[in-house]
Protein backbone atom coordinates (compact mmCIF):
# COMPACT_ATOMS: atom_id res chain seq x y z
CA UNK A 1 0.00 0.00 0.00
CA UNK A 2 2.65 2.38 0.87
CA UNK A 3 4.22 1.82 -2.57
CA UNK A 4 1.29 2.60 -4.26
CA UNK A 5 0.91 5.95 -2.76
CA UNK A 6 4.16 6.76 -3.04
CA UNK A 7 3.51 6.18 -6.92
CA UNK A 8 0.48 8.20 -6.90
CA UNK A 9 2.64 11.39 -5.60
CA UNK A 10 5.36 10.95 -8.13
CA UNK A 11 4.10 10.33 -11.26
CA UNK A 12 1.83 13.85 -11.91
CA UNK A 13 5.33 14.99 -11.92
CA UNK A 14 6.53 14.34 -15.49
CA UNK A 15 3.20 15.48 -16.92
CA UNK A 16 4.08 18.86 -15.29
CA UNK A 17 7.50 18.58 -16.48
CA UNK A 18 7.16 19.42 -19.78
CA UNK A 19 5.24 22.21 -19.21
CA UNK A 20 7.24 24.55 -21.75
CA UNK A 21 7.01 27.60 -19.28
CA UNK A 22 9.67 25.61 -16.76
CA UNK A 23 12.21 24.89 -19.55
CA UNK A 24 14.70 27.07 -17.83
CA UNK A 25 14.62 25.11 -14.78
CA UNK A 26 15.01 22.17 -16.36
CA UNK A 27 18.44 21.30 -13.67
CA UNK A 28 15.93 21.77 -10.96
CA UNK A 29 13.30 19.37 -12.35
CA UNK A 30 16.22 16.75 -12.77
CA UNK A 31 16.87 17.11 -9.63
CA UNK A 32 13.12 17.74 -8.27
CA UNK A 33 12.44 14.00 -9.94
CA UNK A 34 15.56 11.83 -8.48
CA UNK A 35 14.23 13.16 -5.08
CA UNK A 36 11.03 12.84 -5.09
CA UNK A 37 7.94 15.50 -4.88
CA UNK A 38 9.06 17.22 -2.02
CA UNK A 39 10.63 20.12 -3.90
CA UNK A 40 7.78 20.77 -6.06
CA UNK A 41 5.82 22.98 -3.52
CA UNK A 42 9.11 25.45 -3.03
CA UNK A 43 9.13 25.77 -6.58
CA UNK A 44 6.79 29.16 -6.95
CA UNK A 45 8.53 30.62 -3.92
CA UNK A 46 11.60 30.33 -5.12
CA UNK A 47 11.09 31.81 -8.50
CA UNK A 48 9.20 34.54 -6.96
CA UNK A 49 12.39 35.46 -4.56
CA UNK A 50 14.33 35.23 -7.80
CA UNK A 51 12.06 37.26 -9.64
CA UNK A 52 12.06 39.81 -7.21
CA UNK A 53 15.68 39.92 -6.54
CA UNK A 54 16.76 40.43 -10.65
CA UNK A 55 13.69 43.57 -10.11
CA UNK A 56 15.79 45.31 -7.45
CA UNK A 57 18.86 44.55 -9.21
CA UNK A 58 17.30 45.86 -12.18
CA UNK A 59 16.05 48.84 -10.32
CA UNK A 60 12.62 48.57 -11.55
CA UNK A 61 11.62 47.96 -7.77
CA UNK A 62 13.01 51.32 -5.43
CA UNK A 63 14.66 50.09 -2.08
CA UNK A 64 12.01 52.48 -0.46
CA UNK A 65 9.24 50.29 -1.70
CA UNK A 66 10.94 46.41 -1.33
CA UNK A 67 14.99 45.89 -1.02
CA UNK A 68 16.28 43.19 -2.48
CA UNK A 69 16.24 39.65 -1.13
CA UNK A 70 19.92 40.02 -0.51
CA UNK A 71 19.51 42.97 1.87
CA UNK A 72 16.59 41.56 3.78
CA UNK A 73 19.05 38.61 4.09
CA UNK A 74 22.02 40.49 5.29
CA UNK A 75 20.07 42.41 7.25
CA UNK A 76 18.79 39.47 9.12
CA UNK A 77 22.06 38.28 9.06
CA UNK A 78 23.81 42.06 10.89
CA UNK A 79 20.47 41.49 13.51
CA UNK A 80 21.77 37.89 14.13
CA UNK A 81 25.22 38.58 14.94
CA UNK A 82 24.23 41.61 17.13
CA UNK A 83 22.22 39.64 19.32
CA UNK A 84 19.01 42.07 18.75
CA UNK A 85 17.24 39.51 16.94
CA UNK A 86 17.25 36.99 19.27
CA UNK A 87 16.33 39.06 22.08
CA UNK A 88 13.13 40.69 20.27
CA UNK A 89 12.06 37.04 18.99
CA UNK A 90 12.63 35.54 22.57
CA UNK A 91 10.32 38.58 23.89
CA UNK A 92 7.46 37.89 21.12
CA UNK A 93 7.61 34.32 21.62
CA UNK A 94 7.81 34.66 25.22
CA UNK A 95 4.68 36.73 25.21
CA UNK A 96 2.09 34.48 22.43
CA UNK A 97 3.33 31.59 24.59
CA UNK A 98 2.30 32.86 28.05
CA UNK A 99 -0.86 34.24 26.46
CA UNK A 100 -1.61 30.62 24.38
CA UNK A 101 -1.04 28.89 27.82
CA UNK A 102 -3.41 30.96 29.70
CA UNK A 103 -6.15 31.67 27.29
CA UNK A 104 -5.43 28.19 26.17
CA UNK A 105 -4.95 26.22 29.27
CA UNK A 106 -8.25 27.92 30.33
CA UNK A 107 -10.56 27.14 27.21
CA UNK A 108 -9.17 23.52 28.14
CA UNK A 109 -10.20 23.21 31.19
CA UNK A 110 -13.50 25.06 30.91
CA UNK A 111 -14.36 22.87 27.96
CA UNK A 112 -13.45 19.92 30.15
CA UNK A 113 -15.69 21.24 32.30
CA UNK A 114 -18.67 22.06 30.56
CA UNK A 115 -18.24 18.94 28.30
CA UNK A 116 -18.30 16.58 30.63
CA UNK A 117 -20.70 17.80 33.58
CA UNK A 118 -24.17 18.84 32.69
CA UNK A 119 -24.50 21.64 35.54
CA UNK A 120 -21.11 23.47 34.56
CA UNK A 121 -23.05 23.43 30.24
CA UNK A 122 -26.10 24.93 31.43
CA UNK A 123 -23.93 27.65 33.80
CA UNK A 124 -21.66 28.77 31.68
CA UNK A 125 -22.23 27.65 28.08
CA UNK A 126 -24.55 30.34 26.99
CA UNK A 127 -22.50 33.22 28.56
CA UNK A 128 -19.40 31.95 27.18
CA UNK A 129 -20.97 31.55 23.61
CA UNK A 130 -22.23 35.21 23.85
CA UNK A 131 -19.09 36.84 24.92
CA UNK A 132 -17.45 34.62 21.91
CA UNK A 133 -19.05 37.10 18.94
CA UNK A 134 -16.88 39.84 20.37
CA UNK A 135 -13.89 40.02 18.27
CA UNK A 136 -11.17 40.15 20.61
CA UNK A 137 -9.39 43.37 18.55
CA UNK A 138 -12.69 45.21 19.29
CA UNK A 139 -11.77 45.25 23.15
CA UNK A 140 -8.51 47.57 22.34
CA UNK A 141 -9.51 50.56 23.45
CA UNK A 142 -11.03 48.96 26.80
CA UNK A 143 -8.35 47.19 27.28
CA UNK A 144 -5.62 50.12 27.40
CA UNK A 145 -7.90 51.68 29.15
CA UNK A 146 -7.82 48.51 31.74
CA UNK A 147 -3.99 47.87 31.82
CA UNK A 148 -2.44 50.88 29.77
CA UNK A 149 -0.34 49.78 26.83
CA UNK A 150 2.08 47.52 28.72
CA UNK A 151 2.54 43.57 28.89
CA UNK A 152 -0.57 42.64 30.48
CA UNK A 153 -2.62 44.07 27.76
CA UNK A 154 -0.88 41.90 25.51
CA UNK A 155 -1.18 38.50 26.92
CA UNK A 156 -4.65 39.48 27.93
CA UNK A 157 -5.79 40.22 24.49
CA UNK A 158 -4.17 36.87 23.39
CA UNK A 159 -5.42 34.78 26.20
CA UNK A 160 -9.02 36.42 25.28
CA UNK A 161 -8.54 34.96 21.09
CA UNK A 162 -6.80 31.83 22.01
CA UNK A 163 -9.68 30.90 24.32
CA UNK A 164 -12.50 30.34 22.29
CA UNK A 165 -10.94 28.12 19.56
CA UNK A 166 -9.98 25.47 22.09
CA UNK A 167 -12.76 25.96 24.26
CA UNK A 168 -15.76 25.44 21.84
CA UNK A 169 -13.65 22.14 20.61
CA UNK A 170 -13.15 21.10 23.30
CA UNK A 171 -16.52 21.14 24.12
CA UNK A 172 -17.72 19.28 21.32
CA UNK A 173 -14.44 17.25 20.88
CA UNK A 174 -15.98 15.57 24.38
CA UNK A 175 -19.46 15.90 23.04
CA UNK A 176 -18.84 13.62 20.45
CA UNK A 177 -16.95 10.80 21.33
CA UNK A 178 -18.72 7.88 20.61
CA UNK A 179 -21.70 6.60 22.94
CA UNK A 180 -21.08 2.95 22.24
CA UNK A 181 -17.31 3.19 23.03
CA UNK A 182 -18.28 5.09 26.72
CA UNK A 183 -21.16 2.24 27.14
CA UNK A 184 -18.72 -0.29 26.22
CA UNK A 185 -16.10 1.32 28.85
CA UNK A 186 -18.87 1.01 31.59
CA UNK A 187 -19.61 -2.77 30.77
CA UNK A 188 -16.21 -3.52 31.59
CA UNK A 189 -15.88 -1.82 34.64
CA UNK A 190 -14.04 0.64 34.20
CA UNK A 191 -13.93 3.51 36.77
CA UNK A 192 -15.14 7.04 36.16
CA UNK A 193 -11.44 8.15 35.94
CA UNK A 194 -10.50 5.40 33.62
CA UNK A 195 -13.10 5.86 31.76
CA UNK A 196 -12.34 9.64 31.34
CA UNK A 197 -9.02 8.98 31.18
CA UNK A 198 -9.46 5.63 28.15
CA UNK A 199 -11.88 6.83 26.36
CA UNK A 200 -13.16 10.26 26.39
CA UNK A 201 -9.65 12.50 26.58
CA UNK A 202 -8.42 9.99 23.92
CA UNK A 203 -11.64 10.40 21.62
CA UNK A 204 -11.56 14.12 22.06
CA UNK A 205 -8.14 15.24 21.31
CA UNK A 206 -8.49 15.39 17.56
CA UNK A 207 -11.06 17.63 17.99
CA UNK A 208 -9.22 19.60 20.55
CA UNK A 209 -6.09 19.81 18.57
CA UNK A 210 -7.98 21.39 15.76
CA UNK A 211 -9.13 24.03 17.93
CA UNK A 212 -4.62 24.41 18.87
CA UNK A 213 -3.98 24.67 15.29
CA UNK A 214 -6.87 27.64 15.03
CA UNK A 215 -5.71 29.15 18.56
CA UNK A 216 -2.14 29.30 17.10
CA UNK A 217 -3.32 30.92 14.20
CA UNK A 218 -4.97 33.42 15.57
CA UNK A 219 -2.10 34.14 18.45
CA UNK A 220 0.53 35.53 15.82
CA UNK A 221 -2.31 37.56 14.61
CA UNK A 222 -2.87 39.28 17.72
CA UNK A 223 0.14 39.28 19.04
CA UNK A 224 1.13 41.42 15.82
CA UNK A 225 -1.56 43.66 16.18
CA UNK A 226 -0.94 44.23 19.89
CA UNK A 227 3.04 44.51 19.50
CA UNK A 228 2.40 47.01 16.48
CA UNK A 229 0.19 49.40 18.73
CA UNK A 230 2.89 50.19 21.31
CA UNK A 231 6.33 47.91 22.56
CA UNK A 232 9.70 48.69 23.93
CA UNK A 233 10.96 45.15 22.98
CA UNK A 234 9.68 41.97 20.28
CA UNK A 235 9.51 41.97 16.67
CA UNK A 236 6.51 44.48 16.54
CA UNK A 237 8.79 47.03 18.21
CA UNK A 238 11.84 45.91 15.96
CA UNK A 239 9.93 46.94 13.09
CA UNK A 240 7.94 50.22 13.86
CA UNK A 241 11.06 51.29 15.10
CA UNK A 242 12.57 50.32 11.46
CA UNK A 243 10.19 51.70 10.18
CA UNK A 244 10.48 55.34 11.64
CA UNK A 245 13.95 55.53 9.93
CA UNK A 246 12.69 53.84 6.73
CA UNK A 247 14.69 50.53 6.98
CA UNK A 248 12.73 48.75 4.69
CA UNK A 249 15.11 45.78 5.17
CA UNK A 250 14.62 45.10 8.57
CA UNK A 251 10.92 45.77 8.64
CA UNK A 252 10.58 42.78 6.36
CA UNK A 253 12.99 40.93 8.16
CA UNK A 254 10.26 41.33 10.87
CA UNK A 255 7.60 40.25 8.53
CA UNK A 256 9.44 37.16 7.63
CA UNK A 257 9.91 36.06 11.00
CA UNK A 258 6.43 36.46 11.98
CA UNK A 259 5.38 34.05 8.91
CA UNK A 260 8.66 32.05 10.00
CA UNK A 261 7.25 31.90 13.70
CA UNK A 262 3.65 30.72 12.68
CA UNK A 263 4.42 28.49 10.19
CA UNK A 264 7.16 26.89 12.94
CA UNK A 265 3.72 26.96 15.17
CA UNK A 266 2.28 24.85 12.66
CA UNK A 267 4.52 22.45 11.88
CA UNK A 268 4.76 21.91 16.06
CA UNK A 269 1.10 21.19 16.06
CA UNK A 270 1.12 19.01 13.38
CA UNK A 271 3.60 16.55 15.14
CA UNK A 272 1.40 16.57 17.75
CA UNK A 273 -1.31 15.46 15.82
CA UNK A 274 0.62 12.73 14.43
CA UNK A 275 1.99 11.68 17.20
CA UNK A 276 -0.94 11.23 19.28
CA UNK A 277 -3.36 10.60 16.42
CA UNK A 278 -0.76 7.89 14.62
CA UNK A 279 -4.05 5.17 15.65
CA UNK A 280 -6.14 7.12 13.07
CA UNK A 281 -5.73 5.86 9.72
CA UNK A 282 -6.22 8.96 7.94
CA UNK A 283 -2.99 10.04 9.70
CA UNK A 284 -0.85 6.93 9.56
CA UNK A 285 0.00 7.29 5.78
CA UNK A 286 1.87 10.69 6.24
CA UNK A 287 3.55 8.71 9.33
CA UNK A 288 4.54 5.81 7.59
CA UNK B 1 -1.45 -16.13 36.76
CA UNK B 2 -2.71 -18.36 39.89
CA UNK B 3 -5.29 -16.60 39.38
CA UNK B 4 -6.31 -18.32 36.27
CA UNK B 5 -5.50 -21.36 37.03
CA UNK B 6 -7.64 -21.90 40.05
CA UNK B 7 -10.69 -20.14 37.80
CA UNK B 8 -9.92 -22.52 34.63
CA UNK B 9 -10.10 -25.53 36.69
CA UNK B 10 -13.21 -24.93 38.31
CA UNK B 11 -15.84 -27.11 36.68
CA UNK B 12 -19.59 -25.25 37.47
CA UNK B 13 -17.68 -21.98 36.22
CA UNK B 14 -20.76 -20.25 34.82
CA UNK B 15 -23.58 -18.30 36.71
CA UNK B 16 -27.56 -19.65 37.44
CA UNK B 17 -29.39 -16.85 35.61
CA UNK B 18 -33.02 -16.32 36.37
CA UNK B 19 -35.97 -14.37 35.09
CA UNK B 20 -39.51 -14.08 36.93
CA UNK B 21 -42.10 -11.99 34.88
CA UNK B 22 -39.54 -9.85 33.73
CA UNK B 23 -41.36 -6.80 31.28
CA UNK B 24 -39.79 -3.84 29.87
CA UNK B 25 -41.97 -0.67 28.81
CA UNK B 26 -40.45 2.33 26.67
CA UNK B 27 -43.07 4.60 26.82
CA UNK B 28 -46.29 3.10 26.21
CA UNK B 29 -44.62 0.72 24.41
CA UNK B 30 -44.13 -3.14 25.41
CA UNK B 31 -40.85 -4.75 24.31
CA UNK B 32 -40.66 -7.40 26.79
CA UNK B 33 -44.14 -8.61 28.93
CA UNK B 34 -43.48 -11.02 31.45
CA UNK B 35 -41.26 -13.23 30.79
CA UNK B 36 -39.71 -15.83 32.50
CA UNK B 37 -36.50 -17.82 31.99
CA UNK B 38 -34.05 -20.04 34.00
CA UNK B 39 -30.59 -20.56 32.37
CA UNK B 40 -28.81 -23.61 34.40
CA UNK B 41 -24.70 -22.96 35.01
CA UNK B 42 -23.13 -23.51 31.43
CA UNK B 43 -26.02 -23.86 29.36
CA UNK B 44 -25.47 -21.85 26.09
CA UNK B 45 -28.42 -20.34 25.02
CA UNK B 46 -29.57 -18.44 21.71
CA UNK B 47 -32.18 -16.22 21.27
CA UNK B 48 -33.62 -15.67 18.00
CA UNK B 49 -36.25 -13.88 16.81
CA UNK B 50 -37.09 -11.12 14.26
CA UNK B 51 -36.04 -7.57 14.71
CA UNK B 52 -37.73 -5.43 16.98
CA UNK B 53 -38.87 -8.49 19.25
CA UNK B 54 -37.48 -7.38 22.16
CA UNK B 55 -34.29 -10.05 22.54
CA UNK B 56 -31.87 -7.09 22.50
CA UNK B 57 -33.75 -5.55 24.83
CA UNK B 58 -33.78 -8.96 26.88
CA UNK B 59 -29.88 -9.10 26.83
CA UNK B 60 -29.18 -5.35 28.15
CA UNK B 61 -31.53 -6.02 30.87
CA UNK B 62 -29.43 -9.02 31.78
CA UNK B 63 -26.30 -6.90 31.21
CA UNK B 64 -27.48 -4.36 33.80
CA UNK B 65 -27.48 -1.83 31.22
CA UNK B 66 -30.94 -1.26 31.61
CA UNK B 67 -33.86 -1.91 34.48
CA UNK B 68 -36.30 -3.68 33.83
CA UNK B 69 -40.00 -1.96 34.59
CA UNK B 70 -41.51 -5.00 36.53
CA UNK B 71 -40.06 -8.67 37.36
CA UNK B 72 -36.97 -9.55 38.78
CA UNK B 73 -33.60 -10.94 37.23
CA UNK B 74 -31.10 -12.98 39.33
CA UNK B 75 -27.77 -14.68 39.00
CA UNK B 76 -27.23 -17.16 41.00
CA UNK B 77 -30.27 -15.78 43.38
CA UNK B 78 -28.87 -12.61 43.92
CA UNK B 79 -30.86 -9.67 42.04
CA UNK B 80 -28.88 -8.13 38.97
CA UNK B 81 -29.07 -4.64 40.14
CA UNK B 82 -26.48 -2.59 37.46
CA UNK B 83 -23.95 -3.01 35.76
CA UNK B 84 -22.22 -6.49 37.13
CA UNK B 85 -18.55 -7.56 37.06
CA UNK B 86 -18.97 -11.41 36.54
CA UNK B 87 -20.46 -10.29 32.90
CA UNK B 88 -19.59 -9.57 30.36
CA UNK B 89 -20.85 -8.52 26.38
CA UNK B 90 -19.82 -8.39 23.33
CA UNK B 91 -21.25 -5.77 21.19
CA UNK B 92 -22.78 -6.16 17.72
CA UNK B 93 -19.79 -3.61 16.64
CA UNK B 94 -16.42 -4.58 18.42
CA UNK B 95 -16.00 -0.93 19.89
CA UNK B 96 -12.24 -1.21 20.68
CA UNK B 97 -11.04 2.10 21.20
CA UNK B 98 -9.23 2.86 18.13
CA UNK B 99 -6.14 5.00 19.83
CA UNK B 100 -5.30 1.53 22.11
CA UNK B 101 -3.29 -0.75 20.45
CA UNK B 102 -5.08 -4.68 20.26
CA UNK B 103 -3.21 -6.24 23.40
CA UNK B 104 -3.96 -2.40 25.07
CA UNK B 105 -7.72 -3.30 24.22
CA UNK B 106 -7.67 -6.86 25.40
CA UNK B 107 -5.83 -5.68 28.53
CA UNK B 108 -8.49 -2.67 28.84
CA UNK B 109 -9.67 -2.31 32.48
CA UNK B 110 -7.18 -4.88 34.21
CA UNK B 111 -3.94 -4.18 36.59
CA UNK B 112 -1.15 -3.62 35.09
CA UNK B 113 0.63 -6.70 36.36
CA UNK B 114 -2.56 -8.81 34.61
CA UNK B 115 -1.05 -7.75 30.93
CA UNK B 116 -0.03 -11.62 30.77
CA UNK B 117 -3.12 -13.00 30.70
CA UNK B 118 -3.79 -10.14 27.62
CA UNK B 119 -1.38 -11.81 25.77
CA UNK B 120 -2.75 -15.75 26.92
CA UNK B 121 -6.49 -14.63 25.78
CA UNK B 122 -5.04 -13.48 22.47
CA UNK B 123 -3.27 -16.18 21.21
CA UNK B 124 -6.20 -18.32 22.27
CA UNK B 125 -8.72 -16.36 19.74
CA UNK B 126 -5.22 -16.95 17.07
CA UNK B 127 -4.42 -13.21 17.15
CA UNK B 128 -1.07 -13.12 19.29
CA UNK B 129 1.10 -12.08 16.61
CA UNK B 130 -1.24 -8.48 15.80
CA UNK B 131 -0.98 -7.51 19.31
CA UNK B 132 1.11 -4.40 18.86
CA UNK B 133 -1.44 -3.77 15.48
CA UNK B 134 -3.86 -0.20 15.91
CA UNK B 135 -7.37 -1.63 15.58
CA UNK B 136 -8.08 0.36 12.33
CA UNK B 137 -5.34 -2.04 10.21
CA UNK B 138 -7.77 -5.02 11.24
CA UNK B 139 -10.61 -7.02 9.30
CA UNK B 140 -13.90 -6.78 10.80
CA UNK B 141 -13.61 -10.69 11.96
CA UNK B 142 -10.33 -10.20 13.44
CA UNK B 143 -11.85 -6.90 15.32
CA UNK B 144 -14.44 -9.14 16.78
CA UNK B 145 -11.86 -11.84 17.42
CA UNK B 146 -10.02 -8.92 19.38
CA UNK B 147 -13.41 -7.87 21.34
CA UNK B 148 -14.02 -11.79 22.40
CA UNK B 149 -10.71 -11.66 23.91
CA UNK B 150 -10.99 -8.47 25.56
CA UNK B 151 -14.51 -9.88 27.07
CA UNK B 152 -12.52 -13.44 28.07
CA UNK B 153 -9.71 -12.15 29.77
CA UNK B 154 -12.33 -11.02 32.27
CA UNK B 155 -13.35 -14.87 32.68
CA UNK B 156 -16.96 -13.66 33.14
CA UNK B 157 -19.34 -16.34 34.59
CA UNK B 158 -21.90 -15.18 32.07
CA UNK B 159 -21.12 -13.53 28.46
CA UNK B 160 -23.25 -12.18 26.50
CA UNK B 161 -22.82 -12.25 22.77
CA UNK B 162 -25.19 -9.49 21.10
CA UNK B 163 -25.42 -10.22 17.35
CA UNK B 164 -21.68 -9.70 17.42
CA UNK B 165 -21.02 -11.50 14.15
CA UNK B 166 -23.85 -10.21 11.79
CA UNK B 167 -21.96 -7.90 10.04
CA UNK B 168 -19.45 -10.94 8.99
CA UNK B 169 -18.86 -12.76 5.99
CA UNK B 170 -20.21 -16.67 6.15
CA UNK B 171 -16.73 -18.38 6.09
CA UNK B 172 -15.92 -16.29 8.94
CA UNK B 173 -19.00 -16.86 10.74
CA UNK B 174 -18.17 -20.23 10.64
CA UNK B 175 -14.86 -19.81 12.10
CA UNK B 176 -15.75 -17.49 14.76
CA UNK B 177 -18.74 -20.36 15.54
CA UNK B 178 -15.92 -22.84 15.91
CA UNK B 179 -13.57 -20.47 18.32
CA UNK B 180 -16.65 -19.35 20.48
CA UNK B 181 -17.64 -23.27 20.62
CA UNK B 182 -14.25 -24.22 21.58
CA UNK B 183 -13.63 -21.39 24.13
CA UNK B 184 -16.78 -22.07 26.18
CA UNK B 185 -16.30 -25.56 26.41
CA UNK B 186 -13.07 -24.84 27.63
CA UNK B 187 -14.21 -22.24 29.91
CA UNK B 188 -17.28 -23.24 31.17
CA UNK B 189 -19.40 -19.58 31.73
CA UNK B 190 -22.56 -19.20 30.84
CA UNK B 191 -23.56 -17.64 27.19
CA UNK B 192 -26.69 -15.74 26.12
CA UNK B 193 -26.28 -15.18 22.48
CA UNK B 194 -28.92 -13.01 20.92
CA UNK B 195 -28.91 -13.67 17.03
CA UNK B 196 -31.33 -13.28 14.19
CA UNK B 197 -29.49 -16.39 12.25
CA UNK B 198 -31.03 -19.32 13.04
CA UNK B 199 -28.62 -21.83 11.87
CA UNK B 200 -25.87 -19.67 14.33
CA UNK B 201 -28.58 -20.40 17.02
CA UNK B 202 -28.95 -24.73 16.05
CA UNK B 203 -24.50 -24.42 15.86
CA UNK B 204 -23.85 -23.13 19.00
CA UNK B 205 -26.66 -23.20 21.55
CA UNK B 206 -28.07 -26.11 24.31
CA UNK B 207 -31.60 -24.33 23.71
CA UNK B 208 -32.74 -22.03 21.21
CA UNK B 209 -35.56 -19.47 22.20
CA UNK B 210 -37.74 -17.58 19.97
CA UNK B 211 -38.99 -14.33 21.51
CA UNK B 212 -42.19 -13.22 19.43
CA UNK B 213 -43.90 -9.56 20.20
CA UNK B 214 -42.37 -9.98 23.69
CA UNK B 215 -42.88 -13.12 24.82
CA UNK B 216 -41.27 -16.64 24.55
CA UNK B 217 -42.75 -18.65 21.85
CA UNK B 218 -40.47 -21.27 21.52
CA UNK B 219 -38.12 -22.84 24.10
CA UNK B 220 -36.15 -25.69 21.64
CA UNK B 221 -33.35 -27.85 23.39
CA UNK B 222 -31.02 -28.91 21.01
CA UNK B 223 -29.38 -32.51 21.65
CA UNK B 224 -27.41 -32.87 19.13
CA UNK B 225 -23.45 -33.88 19.98
CA UNK B 226 -20.64 -31.27 19.15
CA UNK B 227 -19.19 -30.27 16.99
CA UNK B 228 -22.56 -29.55 15.01
CA UNK B 229 -22.01 -30.30 11.41
CA UNK B 230 -24.15 -28.01 9.12
CA UNK B 231 -24.65 -30.97 6.72
CA UNK B 232 -25.95 -33.31 9.20
CA UNK B 233 -29.47 -33.66 8.46
CA UNK B 234 -30.92 -34.08 11.92
CA UNK B 235 -29.59 -30.46 11.97
CA UNK B 236 -31.11 -29.57 9.40
CA UNK B 237 -34.73 -31.21 10.47
CA UNK B 238 -34.04 -28.78 13.42
CA UNK B 239 -33.03 -25.06 11.89
CA UNK B 240 -36.03 -25.73 9.20
CA UNK B 241 -38.53 -26.46 11.97
CA UNK B 242 -37.37 -23.31 14.28
CA UNK B 243 -37.19 -21.23 11.29
CA UNK B 244 -40.76 -22.67 9.99
CA UNK B 245 -42.00 -21.44 13.51
CA UNK B 246 -39.90 -17.62 13.33
CA UNK B 247 -41.34 -17.18 9.58
CA UNK B 248 -44.89 -18.47 10.62
CA UNK B 249 -47.02 -15.70 12.93
CA UNK B 250 -48.20 -17.36 15.79
CA UNK B 251 -51.54 -18.88 16.47
CA UNK B 252 -52.79 -18.81 19.94
CA UNK B 253 -53.34 -22.87 20.51
CA UNK B 254 -49.82 -23.24 18.47
CA UNK B 255 -47.64 -20.67 20.85
CA UNK B 256 -46.88 -23.51 23.75
CA UNK B 257 -43.68 -23.80 24.58
CA UNK B 258 -42.73 -27.57 23.71
CA UNK B 259 -38.77 -29.39 24.06
CA UNK B 260 -39.95 -32.60 22.36
CA UNK B 261 -40.19 -32.98 18.70
CA UNK B 262 -43.31 -31.34 17.75
CA UNK B 263 -44.31 -30.62 13.83
CA UNK B 264 -44.71 -26.98 13.20
CA UNK B 265 -47.00 -26.95 10.05
CA UNK B 266 -45.80 -23.61 7.85
CA UNK B 267 -44.78 -22.77 4.83
CA UNK B 268 -41.05 -24.67 3.39
CA UNK B 269 -38.32 -22.10 4.13
CA UNK B 270 -36.13 -23.63 1.01
CA UNK B 271 -32.73 -22.43 1.84
CA UNK B 272 -33.57 -19.13 3.62
CA UNK B 273 -31.91 -18.98 7.06
CA UNK B 274 -32.51 -14.98 7.99
CA UNK B 275 -35.54 -14.02 9.90
CA UNK B 276 -35.05 -10.50 9.86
Amino acid sequence: MNTQVRELQVTPIPATAEDPSTAGTGAVWGFARSVGARLLPWLVPVALVVFWQVASSLGWLSTRVLPAPVDVVKAFWTLTLSGELWTHVKVSAGRALAGLAIGGGLGLVLGLLTGSVRFFETLLDSSIQMVRNIPALALIPLVILWFGIDESAKLFLIAVSVFFPIYLNTFHGIRNVDPQLIEMGRTYGLSRWQLYREVILPGALSSILVGLRFSLGLMWVILIVAETISAQSGIGYLTMNAREFLQTDIVLVGILLYALLGKLADVFARGLEQWWLRWHPGYQKKAA
Amino acid sequence: MSMSDTTTSDSPRGVKLEARGLSKRYGTRDVLRNTHLKIEPGEFIAIVGRSGCGKSTLLRLVAGLEAASAGTLSTDGKAVNGLHDDTRIMFQEARLLPWRRVLDNVALGLPREQRGRGREVLAQVGLAEREGEWPARLSGGQRQRVALARALVHQPRLLLLDEPLGALDALTRIEMHRLIEGLWQQHRFTALLVTHDVQEAVALADRVILIEDGRIALDQRIDLARPRSQGDPAFAAIEKRILDRVLQKPDAADATPASGTPHWPGPPAHGLRWAI
